[in-house]
């Protein structure tokens, strides 16, 4: 069994990297996106973002006059800890609780943060000396410390679904797999081989891409490399589990793109690759826990700017395991070698 | 001679149409059977539900008495109508891959030197000729020394040269033990090949034994007289559109 599971790795592996132009893309479009967007967007940021600690999710901009200044988005938090770290990434420029007594917080180094200070002076009673002021130091996150684990997630999402979705179905549509299937190969022995390949090709690339732009960059990490490492590793199999989903029968090239794509699209837009879902609703961050990319940035996230440990990213990582085992599942059940 | 294949009431259908429709035959052990047909008779089907690639509606298929399961995967080598095989991968590295999936190994070398593809083992498989692909192809097909070979149309495309080469590598194959099942649409070739023919036409065999006897037993001592004036005996194509209409199938 070994032996036909590895002759299958073998040779997926070498089609892949001999296919230069898959392989140059795969490795320059991350090191290109990353280096762009920080270029573009490191120490930028348009919009001031003001922290509301409140339990309701909702603001209620009569609440406070300040809560009605223009060009300020405000965003309720009901865990002081989490939002004074927002505060000390400068990912919050201030953060308010309306009290009583009412209190903020600043960044002394955070430029914008000495701006809305002001404003709120400004629509504070004439007795603003009741508002209390603490004071939080901390280095800003960059947007490519933010969102390198993005760039890293989306090109692993592509990667793993094109790269055995799309793969699989064009060896089905040209005879492959029905050539294989004469074979003592079984299904289990081939998706393995699939699957194995796959992982250790873009396991090889991120790793190589991280290491590049984290040297170059000198992005943020403030957990363990292995933590980091696992959670990239569990989450390629979920996302390879669900390229599977989408192949095991489909048996045109177009139709299997389709599918990638409405698979694709709202998983880069709902689980955080380029922006924070804090400010969505309820229904839109409840929806984009289906999706195993949302997971892996979470946590992902979690351990290079927070430095959690494995122990606080274990849900994560069990419910990537979780989808992993369902897309898996639906995936082996539903398999089929030949195009009729 | 045991018999090494046996089809029995082989029916595959299709939504509105029985592609194999009752289909038995057993091929005894080292000889090399022909299954004819003109296009869109079920000899691919056929074949292909005894390959196992194809489930059948219903029917059985035998290997050496045995339902055909795991034995018949690792001993039969097949080599299909179309194939694709892996992009980027050399002549050998694709051999060698194949190779690997069977407990059973040919040597390597030998199977090189049989389909004569010493010269093109470090080249792209994409870049191979109509001939030399076949040449691979049926390399392929014989990566697990085996002792059934199905060949579906694998002269098709080819030139009159690589076809003959191909005749020959088909003789040595069978000259060293193995049996073979070969479709074919050539009559010539099954004539030359075959020791024993079944031809095929809409899903059923309408004819069957050693060309021979087929031959003899419908048309005897007669003659054809040909249009321009010449007299010949009947050969194995004047059967086939005997049996099976002069008309165009789709």
């Amino acid at each position: 069994m070994f032996n036909r599971i590895y002759a299958i790795f073998v040779g997926r592996n070498r089609e892949f990297v001999r296919d230069r132009s898959s392989l140059a893309w795969s490795l320059l479009l991350p090191v290109v996106l990353v280096f762009g967007l920080s270029f573009a967007f490191d120490g930028q940021r348009d919009e001031y973002t003001v922290g509301v600690l409140q339990a309701e999710p909702d603001i209620d901009t009569g609440a406070h006059p300040f809560l009605e200044t223009k060009y300020v988005r405000f965003v309720a938090y009901d865990d002081l800890d989490e939002a004074m770290l927002k505060v000390e990434r400068h990912q919050l420029d201030l953060l308010i609780d309306l009290g009583p007594p009412a209190r903020y917080w600043i960044n002394p180094t955070a430029a914008k943060g000495y701006f809305v200070e002001f404003a709120l002076l400004q629509t504070a009673s004439p007795s603003s000396n009741t508002v209390v002021k603490e004071q939080i130091e901390g280095d800003p996150v960059r947007y490519s410390d933010w969102v390198l684990p993005g760039i890293l997630g989306m090109n692993m999402m592509f990667s793993c679904l094109f790269g055995v979705g799309y793969v699989i179905v064009r060896y089905r549509k040209n005879g492959f797999l029905k050539r294989l299937r004469a074979t003592p190969l079984t299904a289990f022995e081939f998706i393995t081989a699939q699957v194995a390949s796959r992982m250790v090709l873009i396991m090889l690339i991120t790793t190589f891409v991280y290491t590049g732009t984290h040297l170059l960059l000198d992005t943020r990490m403030e957990g363990s490399y292995f933590t980091l490492f696992l959670i990239a590793l569990v989450g390629a199999i979920s996302l390879v589990s669900l390229g599977l989903v989408v192949s095991a029968r489909v048996t045109s090239e177009e139709l299997a793109g389709g599918l990638l794509n409405l698979i694709n699209w709202p998983m880069m837009l709902l689980s955080g690759v380029w922006f924070s879902l804090e400010g969505a609703g309820e229904t839109v961050r409840g929806m984009s826990q289906i999706f195993p990319l949302t997971h892996i940035l979470d946590s992902a996230r979690a351990v290079m700017l927070d430095g959690a440990t494995l122990t606080d990213v274990a849900p994560s990582l069990a419910a990537l395991t979780v989808l992993s085992g369902v897309f898996l599942a639906i995936g082996s059940a539903i398999f089929r070698w030949e195009q009729y | 001679m045991p018999i090494a294949l046996e089809a029995r009431d082989l029916v595959k259908e299709y939504p509105g149409v029985t592609a194999v429709d009752g289909v038995s035959f057993s091929v005894p052990e080292g000889i090399c059977f022909g299954l004819l047909g003109p296009n869109g008779a079920g000899k691919t089907t056929t074949v292909e539900i005894i390959e196992g690639v194809t489930r059948s509606t219903s029917g059985q298929v035998y290997y050496y008495g045995e339902i055909a399961g795991a034995k018949f995967r690792q001993e039969a080598g097949i080599q299909f109508q179309n194939t694709a095989l892996q992009d980027y991968l050399t002549v050998r590295e694709t051999i060698e891959m194949f190779r690997s999936l069977y407990e059973r190994q040919a040597d390597l070398d030998e199977i090189i030197e049989q389909c004569s593809l010493a010269d093109l083992l470090d080249r792209d498989n994409r870049k191979l000729s109509g001939g030399q692909r076949q040449r691979l192809l049926l390399a392929v097909a014989l990566v697990n020394r085996p002792r059934l070979i199905f060949l579906d149309e694998p002269t098709t495309g080819l030139d009159p040269q690589a076809r003959r080469n191909f005749w020959d590598l088909i003789q040595n194959i069978r000259a060293g033990g193995a049996t073979i099942v070969l479709t074919t649409h050539y009559m010539d070739e099954a004539q030359i090949l075959c020791d024993d023919i079944a031809i095929m036409d809409a899903g059923k065999i309408v004819s069957q034994g050693a060309p021979d006897q087929l031959l003899f037993e419908k048309y005897g001592d007669k003659l054809i007289n040909l249009s321009h004036g010449e007299i010949r005996r009947p050969n194995l194509e004047d059967l086939f559109l005997d049996l099976t209409g002069h008309s165009l199938r789709t």
